[in-house]
């Protein structure tokens, strides 16, 4: 008995309950079992992913959707467009993940696999290093519904009847594919080693395949969506579908205006000067708009920076308003907001108070010294005839007939005659062959370093093209300063300043982390300067302070451009108002960080003050709850929860269904003989040895 | 790898252990508990009328055995085979695609490895038989061991196979099977057979 008592204990001590005693054990002999190494043997997570993300309007949904768990497909890099034979109709093993390189990113591939989308999982386009030759998603008429011409106004001037604005464009961004897209740097390692085709003959298992989630919540339209947030409040697991797009539009002046004074202002007539942030790509975020965006507002910023002494020691009769539109890509959201504002009294000037319009398009592609004026065939001003034979030479618009390009202006007409030019560089179609475009970077401007420079010798170098920017620069501010009555001797001292020029366009396309801007922006928000830069408007904000960094950055530019700065400590920079002769209902105040020369002597931070103000660019179809709006801009971004890319081998249907096959067969003798054991059990087992009565 | 793999190799880890279970423990609840927590037998024994156990050694001992056999295996082919749900198979780094498989299949050969033990290791103690508790011991190594071949399956799963079918035969033999009664079942089977028809 005692010995059996021992020999229990023993046997419950090494095996037993001490359940973690036998996990320790089993887990030295199975380290290498556990869920992360297995999952570590199977998927590798693919870093760095650009999806096309889903985007809808009043009336349709445009961009690609994956599935809730993910498309899987096996690998196809693409060689040429005859080579899509084997994904859509021969190869044998569906569904298939097709690898573009960019060059075969085209409208005719991607329509034929659309049509064939039963076979494809999605398609992955590597990041290319070099841009081809031409390739614009945009469609050829930007913003063609929304613009002043239609069948009412100019019908035979609308939907690009006497110029097409862009003719390279393929559409491609407004398509709907029903499979993920995404944006890659791929290695095609996985491919070469286990998916080649040799022969015609189909490749052997395992195979390598991709998975891509990029699961949209939103569908329709945005009446739809809209409709489903509503709902939410009422749901157990509220989630909205979807958010509008919009940020804020920066807008500053040489006088200032009270901004507790809104709607009419007797007696104030105001030229406007206008320029457009925003750009898009097809992809999400990753859309610089050098071309199509950047060389306007930043001639537009140099051209207010110009004018910031003269205007100081000689002003103009009128006050010059200088407006930057964020959202223009999708259906002008920041100018139909303004112009909305304007109508409703909710902005510090109205419609009336607007002398005229001077809006800076794609500047940046001059051929030769060429620069044009666009106008409205019906309402020719006679602001042209001011400007010629000044350098550079200035062209209008040959033919009478020709519209205004997609342009901000085009907004401010559909509400009110109000004279308008659009300064551009191209005479008919863009120069631009990148319209709205990931490839409308810095070297589509023709943006050049010297090699071997550091970044802060490159921010000082004086490029070609910001000498160029420069000469546009300089002709609108004075252009500007004449048409609102300044003093004529003082035209010929306006000169825009070609360091700033060439710092801004190094911050915007090159290196938005660099000591000038830094210099310009609060210390708190320094890691609002992310790279690479990104021009997507992206979905709305509710405050100011959640704005875009992009917007703040030209916020702080254009009030350090602007504005004075002054002597105040940062908590009177905070409060203002207590001292006599400052007032935030006139200024704003913005605490900077100011640079710290190469000599040593700190400058340190300073308090700003500019007449500089954010107000928000949100369509106003989502104030007036419009969603089917013809109107305004109705584009909305959908939500999605994750978006990721996995790599991983896929085994054939045939292993898989014979392991399926042992483990039924393995599961159904063992029942058999299990039944058949424990049924003879006693014949089996009966030997008179047994201690029938052991107790313990 | 898909449902398809996930059942099947859940089928070739747990099938016999879930038949054992069925068949000879899930009938009486005194072997489930002693199949989960194995300390139970005191508190069984206080509170059973008898003064006889309310359950035989050689029952304690396979009960026992199986139980450990069913925790190792579960700890060991749970993790893998919520991964074998997913789309992808075991190869990308050079592993054999064939991963699941041998892991469900060295599942198996430890679960009932576990049990037939359980049943030796019990039965060398009733007779003090130290020599059993050292070769069960060893044994127990020695499979550790050979699962450290991985991945050249040909080396692991069949020795772990066939050092089961030994144990088994020493498991029947130990816990009172003989050459005799299995030609006793031969010749029940044969003359049921006759007399039926």
């Amino acid at each position: 008995m005692k010995d059996n008592c021992i020999c229990v204990l023993m046997v419950c001590c090494v095996c037993n309950t001490p359940l973690h005693g036998l996990d320790f054990f089993v887990f030295l002999c199975f380290s290498d079992v556990n869920s992360n190494s297995v999952a570590q043997k199977i998927y590798v997570e693919v870093n760095n992913t650009v999806p096309c993300v889903r985007l809808l309007n009043a009336t349709h949904q445009i961009g690609c959707q994956s599935s809730i768990s993910g498309d899987t497909g096996v690998i196809h890099v693409l060689e040429s467009e005859a080579d899509l034979e084997w994904p859509l109709t021969k190869g044998p093993n569906p569904p298939y993940m097709i690898l573009l390189e960019s060059h075969l990113f085209t409208r005719s591939i991607m329509m034929k696999i659309k049509k064939e989308s039963s076979r494809i999982a999605g398609v992955t386009v590597v990041v290319p290093n070099t841009s081809p030759s031409e390739f614009s998603p945009h469609t050829t008429c930007p913003n063609e519904n929304t613009g002043v011409y239609s069948d009412t106004y100019g019908p035979h001037l609308a939907h690009c009847n006497t110029t097409v604005w862009n003719p390279l464009g393929n559409g491609l961004s407004y398509e709907e594919f029903d499979f993920p897209v995404f944006s890659l740097k791929e290695d095609k390692q996985c491919y070469y080693d286990h998916n080649r085709v040799v022969n015609g003959s189909a490749p052997q298992y395992p195979l390598c395949a991709m998975q891509l989630f990029s699961h949209m919540f939103a569908v329709t339209d945005t009446a739809t969506c809209m409709r489903r947030n509503d709902v939410i409040n009422f749901s157990i697991n509220p989630e909205m579908v979807c958010d509008p797009l919009g940020d804020f539009n920066v807008w500053g002046s040489i006088r200032p205006y009270n901004r507790s004074q809104l709607g009419h202002r007797d007696n104030e007539s105001v030229v406007m000067a206008a320029a457009r942030l925003d750009s898009r790509a097809f992809f999400w975020d990753v859309s610089t708009g050098a071309e199509g965006s950047i060389s306007g507002f930043v001639t537009l910023l140099a051209a207010a920076h110009a004018l910031r002494d003269v205007t100081q020691v000689a002003p103009p009769t009128h006050n010059i308003l200088f407006a930057f539109f964020q959202g223009e890509a999708f259906d002008y959201i920041g100018s139909s907001r303004m112009v909305y504002d304007m109508q409703n009294g909710k902005f510090v000037i109205d419609l009336d108070n607007v002398h005229s319009l001077l809006e800076i398009g794609q500047v940046g592609l001059r051929n030769g010294s060429d620069l044009f004026l666009h106008s409205d065939p019906r309402y020719r001003c006679s602001l042209i005839h001011r400007h010629h034979a000044r350098r550079p030479p200035v062209h209008d618009a040959p033919g009478v007939s020709q519209p205004l390009p997609p342009s901000s202006l085009q907004r401010f007409l559909r509400a009110q005659n109000i004279p308008g030019i659009v300064l551009a560089d191209h005479r008919a179609a863009f120069n631009n062959k990148y319209y709205e475009s990931y490839y409308d970077n810095a070297d589509n401007l023709n943006l050049r370093y010297p090699p071997n420079m550091t970044a802060e010798e490159q921010l000082e170098f004086l490029t070609d093209t910001a000498m160029a920017l420069t000469e546009v620069a300089t002709v609108v501010a004075r252009a500007l300063y004449k048409q609102a009555g300044g003093d004529g001797t003082q035209v010929d001292n306006i000169k825009a300043d070609s360091k700033t020029v060439t710092q801004m366009l190094f911050g915007f396309l090159v290196q938005a982390n660099n000591s000038w801007f830094q210099a310009l922006i609060p210390p708190e928000l320094k890691d609002m300067l992310s790279d690479p830069p990104d021009f997507y408007v992206g979905v709305a904000s509710s405050s100011p302070a959640k704005a875009k960094p992009l917007t703040r950055l030209v916020q702080f530019l254009l009030a350090n451009l602007t504005g004075t700065a002054t002597n105040l400590t940062q908590d009177q920079c905070q409060k203002p108002d207590d001292l006599p002769d400052e007032s935030v209902q006139m200024y704003s105040y913005l605490w900077v960080q100011g640079t710290v020369p190469h000599n040593g002597t700190e400058k340190g931070p300073f308090c700003v003050r500019a007449s500089v103000r954010l107000s928000q660019a949100l369509s106003p179809a989502f104030d007036l709850g419009e969603y089917a709006s013809r109107n305004y801009s109705t584009w909305t971004e959908s939500r999605w929860k994750f978006i990721k890319a996995r790599i991983f081998l896929v085994a054939s249907r045939d292993l898989e269904m014979l392991t399926l096959g042992v483990g039924v067969a393995v599961l159904f003798s063992s029942l058999l003989v299990t039944y058949f054991i424990s049924t003879k059990a006693d014949v089996l087992f009966s030997s008179a040895r047994e201690p029938a009565s052991a107790a313990y | 790898m898909t449902a398809a793999v996930f059942f099947g190799c859940a089928f070739i880890a747990f099938g016999p252990a879930f038949s054992l279970f069925i068949f000879t423990i899930a009938k009486d609840p005194l072997r489930v508990i002693i199949l989960i927590a194995g300390k139970a037998n005191e508190g069984l024994a206080a509170i059973s009328e008898e003064e006889s156990s309310p359950i035989s050694v050689r029952e304690m001992a396979y009960v026992a055995g199986l139980g450990f056999g069913i925790m190792s295996g579960a700890f060991s082919m749970i993790n893998t085979l919520s991964d074998s749900l997913g789309p992808g198979t075991v190869g990308m780094f050079g592993d054999s695609q064939y991963y699941f498989i041998t892991s469900a299949l060295m599942t198996l050969a430890l679960t009932l490895l576990h049990t037939f033990w359980g049943v030796v290791f019990f039965d060398g103690c009733e007779r003090k038989r130290w020599w059993v508790i050292v070769a069960v011991l060893c044994l127990h190594l020695v499979v550790s061991g050979l699962s450290l071949l991985n991945p050249l399956y040909v080396g692991s799963v069949p020795p772990v196979y066939v050092i089961m079918l030994l144990m088994a035969v020493w498991a029947f033999f130990s816990s009172g099977g003989s050459l005799h009664n299995l030609s006793l079942l031969w010749t029940c089977r044969k003359s049921n057979a006759e007399t039926s028809s």
